[in-house]
């Protein structure tokens, strides 16, 4: 395992990437942050806290379960859904949608369609913790992290202190994933 | 929508019991259930999680736009050999909302009336590619006949006397938004126990979750495995065990639920009961009795409602009444357990 990203680059990273959206988006623009479950969730309130710490501006924070939209119903058994949350009218909104590892852009696509179930936002832009590449389709993230080239067969773990009880990204090379 | 202002009641309360179920992470399981004919093969933790994806489904139905393609490509059957509206009308919803198509076939104006067994409906339906037929028969095991008859799933939606399934998951889940945890809670059942398949799949998810039983009846309308005795004699048919109760004013008093059975004339036939009236007088539901039993307890009837005989009007349409928030939660339990059925394993 190559330990790719500690407790300080995360937090360095996380306060980067709030800056951006409060440069990109200054107030008044009616921003909403939504994080995919589930470690997007705890990292959409993090960049809250410090766009709050940076502009004092409370931006709502949302949760979308994508279980629904995935492409792979059919394939494999889904994870135990949990409940979405969207917490004002999405029309005319700018939204970020936030997930913790970018990787073949499949769960970003089955987010999309599902944010536009619930109105027309004005803009939804993407941020990512980590990007790792490997995209199978035409999806980009607006704000990054870190990019970090992996194999196809790597295992990247994000763990967040509020899942996890620590802060820290880990690679996995393929054959070592496939024996956990 | 038409679904809204019911779908808002359902999670305008944040209920901890779903959060509490669900931890960061938890591995991938398969949903071993091929069929779903009764709630007396589910275990504790499969019953929560049947309510906890009904409580992310209830979500679903707040949105402009309450469709999802998690369905896309199945179909379903409703065959439905006896009348039902709620039941009927929202498996066929919830299977629309989960983007399957959503075929009806009822008993009346098919080939049933032509003299159609029951074997080749469902050798049909198989034939024309069925993944899923939702069932409703007034003979008793008639879906499990179904299950071992044709490839797709199976699901219950009321057999005979014998089970209604997902009619007692979405009483569980509406006694769970209320009171969090089962364990311990008094609930009270009342009314035609003998003929209903409501009370009887409601005996076994409910001391499933824990709660306490009890059963309300005159004599004449309870089974014979739960008359007095019927335990220690080893009943083939025993059911989980229970409180019987013959007296609805003793039985309310400190209860933290009651549910009202309907009185079932086309099944009774005057045969069981001398009159509806002398039934009301000792076993509805009225305010007074309602009154006997603890300050925060809810009211539940799973509908067609006799109201003056079962329950009283006031009742019915009381603060305390959970009647409507029932049918909504239907909804959102029969999208959970097709959208698990289906997509749950592998």
């Amino acid at each position: 395992m190559m330990n790719s990203m500690d407790a300080p680059a995360m937090d360095r990273a996380v306060t980067r990437i709030a800056h951006e959206i409060v440069e990109r988006h200054p107030d008044p623009e009616p921003l909403m942050l939504v994080g995919m479950r589930t470690r997007g969730v705890p990292l959409a309130e993090r960049l809250a806290t410090r766009i709050e710490g940076i502009d004092e501006r409370r931006v709502p924070v949302g949760a979308i379960d994508i279980s629904l939209y995935r492409d792979d119903l059919a394939q494999r058994p889904h994870a135990r859904m949990q409940p979405s949350r969207i917490p004002e009218d999405i029309d005319g909104a700018v939204i970020v949608l936030v997930d913790d590892v970018l990787f073949t852009g499949r769960s970003i696509r089955a987010a999309l369609d599902a944010l536009i179930h619930y109105g027309r936002p004005a803009v939804i832009e993407l941020a990512v913790l980590i990007d790792r590449g490997h995209r199978e389709l035409p999806i980009r993230a607006d704000y990054v992290g870190k990019n970090i080239p992996t194999q196809r067969g790597d295992d990247v773990r994000v763990s967040l202190l509020e899942s996890d009880g620590e802060d820290c990204v880990g690679v996995y090379e393929e054959r070592m994933a496939r024996g956990h | 929508m038409v679904t809204e202002p019911m779908a808002q009641t359902l999670t305008s309360q944040p209920a901890t019991w779903q959060a509490a179920q669900v931890p960061f992470d938890e591995p991938i399981t398969d949903w071993r259930h091929r069929h779903l004919l009764d709630v007396d093969t589910l275990s504790k933790d499969e019953i929560l999680r049947i309510l906890s994806t009904a409580s992310a489904m209830a979500e679903v139905l707040n949105r402009s736009v309450a469709r999802t393609p998690a369905l896309r490509g199945v179909t379903i059957f409703n065959l439905f050999y006896e009348a039902s509206t709620r039941t009927r009308s929202s498996f066929e919803l919830a299977g629309k909302i989960l983007g399957a198509d959503v075929i009806n076939v009822s008993g009346s104006g098919s080939s049933v009336e032509k003299g159609e067994s029951l074997v080749e409906t469902l050798n049909t339906l198989s034939a024309v590619g069925a993944d899923a037929v939702v069932m409703r028969h007034h003979a008793s095991g008639a879906p499990w006949l179904a299950s071992r008859t044709i490839d797709g799933h199976v699901l219950n939606a009321g057999d005979g006397q014998h089970a209604h399934p997902t009619q007692a998951l979405l009483d569980a889940y509406i006694l769970l938004q209320e009171f969090g945890d089962l364990s311990g809670r008094k609930i009270v059942i009342v009314g035609d126990i003998l003929h209903s398949r409501v009370a009887r799949s409601n005996l076994w998810s409910l001391t499933t979750l824990g709660a306490e039983l009890t059963l309300v009846a005159p004599r004449p309308l309870l089974p014979a495995a739960l008359a007095p005795g019927a335990a220690e004699r080893e009943h083939p048919l025993s059911l989980p065990s229970v409180q019987v109760e013959s007296d609805l004013d003793e039985a309310m008093v400190g209860a933290d639920a009651v549910m009202a059975l309907r009185i079932q004339n086309e099944r009774l036939r005057g045969k069981l009961l001398p009159s509806s009236a002398e039934f009301a007088r000792r076993y509805q539901l009225t305010a007074e009795r309602v009154a006997l039993a603890s300050p925060d307890a809810i009211v539940m009837h799973p509908g067609p409602m006799n109201e003056g005989v079962e329950i009283g009007v006031d009742v019915a349409h009381g603060p305390q009444s959970r009647i409507e928030a029932q049918v909504s939660a239907g909804l959102a339990v029969r999208m959970a357990v097709l959208f698990l059925l289906i997509r749950g394993g592998s």
